[in-house]
This record gives structure tokens, sequence and C-alpha cells, in this order.
């Protein structure tokens, strides 16, 4: 079996919303270089709506792969529905991730929150922060 | 265009060395160990071999053992010398922070059963020192395990001088020479290693076939239990055909050795040159102590298994240090023992060159992976962040 899905390897090598968004008024950032793996994510948010989206990221063939996808399931979307959006569900939707690359889809989920978060931020809406867990349990190297 | 820029990991199998093997995998198939004819020309061949491999090393028939590999010998060598240490309170041991899983997991064994171990700090150009080496030598050293050449990033090391210190200080001396042999003079009598590591993948032999050399007086402790071949050093029925493959491929090597160095050396210096000119890279390594084939670099702001995969797409297979492509968290200990950061390290590509490269595929190398460094630093935000100040940069331009 080869190392990824037909699917990691397609969002890899023609990743989906890749770039910069000028307009955006939510940008996450999530990761550091150390680990070797960070994402940003872009949203332009409207009416609750993910109007659109933009992702830049550092990182494996799973890390970009796993961004193209996030960015993906969320364009369009009402806000709540990127909120919800989990590291599983990123996941399923490449076919799966080898094991040792499950934390790329949880980056991708905390990469939007951030985003998301931040666009609460900017714009003085409250919000519970429970809803933005710091990172933890994925195993991962962050703040190392 | 399909090019295998990949040989340190391992290499394609030459002419001679599967023409050699056909005659013992399908007509004398005998066990060496057997009485009749069929066995007895299966073991005539497997010493005809012996002979051949210890003629490359100016070595003694005898001080040859086969194994399955490069681990298995240097497993081998060094629990050697430990069990001779230990028998005269000797248990301490000199080797260096960028040795090979091989040796450094068996140093660790060695660690839990009491040992003490030394590792030489790497100098930036990746290379070590005898007088590091002398200077790390105590009174209960049984033993000094220092490569002939890395297999990351390809500095020969200095091992005749460190075999000569080791010699006058009367420490047993081992080299794993696995990414050496073939490529660099390996000689026994000339040079003071006691015991030596090859593998015949790495020259064009077959896997799963090695070779101990152990001079004259330092018997292997034999790791597997069973009959006695191998004088009893190794059990376990010969592997006939690929002793004979791996005889083959050594002969080869060593035949064809000046001038394929000097061939190959050209050529990797004019990759060295081609990938120098993306900025914020590095080669990893001192330029002119490197085995002739070896490239290796890194790129600030991108990951290295990605730049595999994309690699792959353009029909070059290489390799990289970066975590991602081990499994592990952290980067390449070899990258890190030479004080690149983590950051840096996860950005590294190894490009190992076969016999057959030419200019064109060096061309096309600097070409493919300098458009590739530049697509993924398009879309990485390190990188973005490092050229617009937000990070400082680790690499000079």
């Amino acid at each position: 079996m080869a190392l990824y899905s037909e699917k990691v390897m397609d969002h890899f090598r023609n990743p989906r919303n890749v770039g910069v968004l000028e307009d955006a008024n939510g940008i996450g950032e999530v990761g550091n270089p150390v680990c070797g793996d960070i994402m940003k994510i872009y949203l332009k948010i409207e009416d609750d709506m993910i109007r659109d989206v933009r992702f830049e990221t550092f990182g494996c063939g799973s890390a970009i792969a796993s961004s193209s996808m996030a960015t993906e399931l969320i364009k369009g979307k009402p806000l709540g529905e990127a909120l919800a959006l989990t590291n599983k569900a990123v996941a399923e939707a490449l076919d799966g991730l080898p094991a040792h690359k499950l934390h790329c889809s949880v980056l991708a989920e905390e990469a939007i929150k951030a985003a998301i978060r931040d666009y609460y931020d900017r714009s003085g809406i409250a919000y519970d922060p429970s809803l933005f867990p710091a990172c933890e349990d994925c195993g991962h190297c962050c703040g190392v | 265009m399909y090019l295998y820029a990949d040989n340190a990991a391992t290499t394609k199998m030459s002419r001679t060395a599967i023409e050699a093997m056909l005659p013992f995998l399908d007509g004398v198939y005998g066990n060496p160990s057997s009485l009749h004819s069929c066995g007895q020309k299966a073991k005539e061949a497997l010493e005809d071999a012996r002979d051949r491999i210890a003629r490359c090393l100016n070595a003694s028939p005898r001080e040859i053992t086969f194994t399955s590999g490069g681990s298995e010998s240097d497993n081998q060598a060094i629990l050697t010398a430990a069990a001779l240490g230990a028998k005269k309170g000797k248990r301490h041991v000199v080797s260096t922070a960028f040795e090979h899983h091989a040796v450094l997991h068996t140093l660790k064994k060695l660690e839990r059963q009491g040992f003490a171990v030394t590792l030489l700090d790497v100098a930036p150009n990746g290379l070590v020192t005898p007088e590091q080496a002398a200077a790390a030598i105590r009174e209960d050293t049984c033993l000094v395990t220092v490569m002939a050449a890395n297999n990351e990033i390809g500095t020969v090391q200095p091992i005749v001088e460190i075999g000569a210190v080791c010699r006058e200080k009367g420490v047993l001396f081992h080299t794993d020479a696995v990414q050496a042999a073939g490529h660099l003079p390996l000689d026994a009598a000339a040079q003071h290693f006691d015991l030596l590591s090859l593998s015949a993948h790495k020259f064009h032999g077959p896997k799963g076939c090695g070779v101990l050399f152990a001079r004259r007086g330092v018997t292997p402790e034999r790791l597997i239990e069973g009959g006695a071949q191998e004088r009893g050093r190794r059990a376990g029925t010969e592997n006939v055909a690929a002793a004979v493959g791996m005889a083959a491929a050594l002969e080869e090597a060593v035949r064809d050795m000046a001038p394929t160095a000097a061939r190959l050396t050209a050529l990797r210096d004019r990759l060295i040159d081609g990938l120098r000119r993306i900025p914020y890279s590095a080669l990893n390594g001192d330029r002119s102590a490197r085995l002739p084939g070896n490239v290796n670099f890194c790129f600030e702001g991108i990951e290295g298994e990605s730049l595999l995969l994309l690699l792959d797409d353009k029909g070059i297979a290489a390799s990289s240090g970066s975590a991602c492509t081990s499994g592990s968290l952290d980067p390449s200990h070899v990258l890190l023992a030479i004080g690149r950061p983590h950051e840096v390290a996860h950005g590294s590509l190894r490009l190992s060159l076969g016999e057959d490269a030419d200019e064109a595929q060096i061309d096309y190398l600097i070409r493919a992976v300098s458009e590739t460094v530049a697509y993924l630093r398009g879309m990485s935000p390190l990188w973005h962040d490092l050229e617009n100040g937000r990070r400082p940069h680790v690499l000079a331009r």
C-alpha cells in the first residue's frame, strides 16, 4: 500500500484554496517551525458565512492535503459548521491518514478554530472560550 | 525521466552480480555443510567468494565472516569488542554522535549493561578528528568505533589516522564502512582497523548480505546460536548466492573505483554548485571530504517530505532527514549533530548519485529541485515570515 490515499495525493499535488486572502477578517496560525509544520488559515466571513478561505502551509504532504481538504469542507458554509469541523472529518474526507500523520488533521481543525476566534476578537463578538481548546492531547510537539 | 538518486539507501544490482548469483539459485543449491557434491560445490563457491572479498580488502579470508548485512556486522563488531574488553575490566567505548543507528543503538544496549560511552561531538563540517579520539580514550577504553563515511551527509572521516591513534594506545578500532566500501580504498594491511562492517547492497550487490572483517586475533562473538557455520562465528545456513553476488559486486566496484570516483566527484560538484544558487540553502557536511556521489542540502522554509513527494512526481527518487519521513518527531540525528536547528533540519534533501549519472541528469536535478523548493516556499507561511523579517533567517543567503 502506498503511504497516502489517492485523495491525499490529489489534494497535496493540487491544493485547493492555497494562498493569501488580502481582505480576510479572520486569520489563524498554528504549529511551529521546530515541529516542522505551520498552518495558516485566512477567512472572509460575512453574515455568519465563510465567504472565502485560503491557506498557507509549511509541512509534509499530509499537512498540505489536510489544509486543502479542510478549506474545501468549510468554504461557503455557515460559521457554526466551520466551528464544528473535527480533525476526524478532515481525515475521513481524505480517505484516512497514516496513524503518525493524524496530527496534521488536528492542526487543520485548530487552524480553522484559531481563525474564527480571531474573527470574533476583531469583530468584538462575545464567545465561549471553551469552544477553542488549547493545543493539547494531539501528541505533537507544539510548544517545544 | 526516471532518476534514481537514492544510492545511499540502496543500489540497483549490477548485471555481473546477478549473473554470478544465478547458478547458486538454480543448479548449485546445495547446503555448504552437506557432504555430497551439490553441497560441496556450494561450499567451494562460498569460500571462493570469501577469498575474493578478502583480496578486495587486502585481508586474509579467515578474517572474513558473512553476515546478514551492515547492521548485523555493526552489532557483532561492537559486542565482540565489548566482550573482549569486559574480560579485562575495560568497559568504555568511544564513538561519534552521528553514527548509524545500528551502532548507536548497540551502544545504548551496552550502556544498559554498565558500559560507559563517550560520543565525540561532530564539527559543523561533519567531521571528527583523531585528536578528539585520542583525548577521549581512557585507561578502560575497549573500543573506538567511527564510521568511514556518514550515511546521510557523506563526510569521510579520518579513519586511517584514528586507527593509528587506537593502535598506538592498544584499543580496538571498528569502522562502519557500509557507505564507504566500493567508493574509498579500504586496506586491512595499510589501515589500522581491527573490525570493519560491509553491506553488499550498497555497492550493487544483493540485500541481506554483509561481511564482518575481524583482524586475526580478534574472534567475533557469536550473536546467532546454532550450527558451526562461519567457523562457529555465525550460525545458520549460508546465503551462498548472496555471498557470491557480493564478491562479484565488490570486485567490480574496487576495480572501477578511481575512474568512477573522479567522474562522480565532478558531477557531485556540479550538483552542489547548482543547488547553492537556491537562496537560503546550505550544503550539509564538508564539501571536499565527502563521498563522490553524496549531496545533502538544507532549504529554509520548507519541509523535506513534501519536497520528496513532488520530486517523486518528477521522476526523482531521493531522501530526506525530515522528521516526517522517519515517523518520529525529531529530524535526523546527523543534521542535529552538525548543529542544524530543527526548523532547518526538517528541510533537508539527500541526493546520492549512481555510477550511471550524467550531466544532463544533474542539470535536470538542479532544475527540478530549484522549482520545487520555490513552489513549496510559495505556500509556506514560515518562508513568508522569513522573507518579511518577522523571523530571522538561520542560513545565509
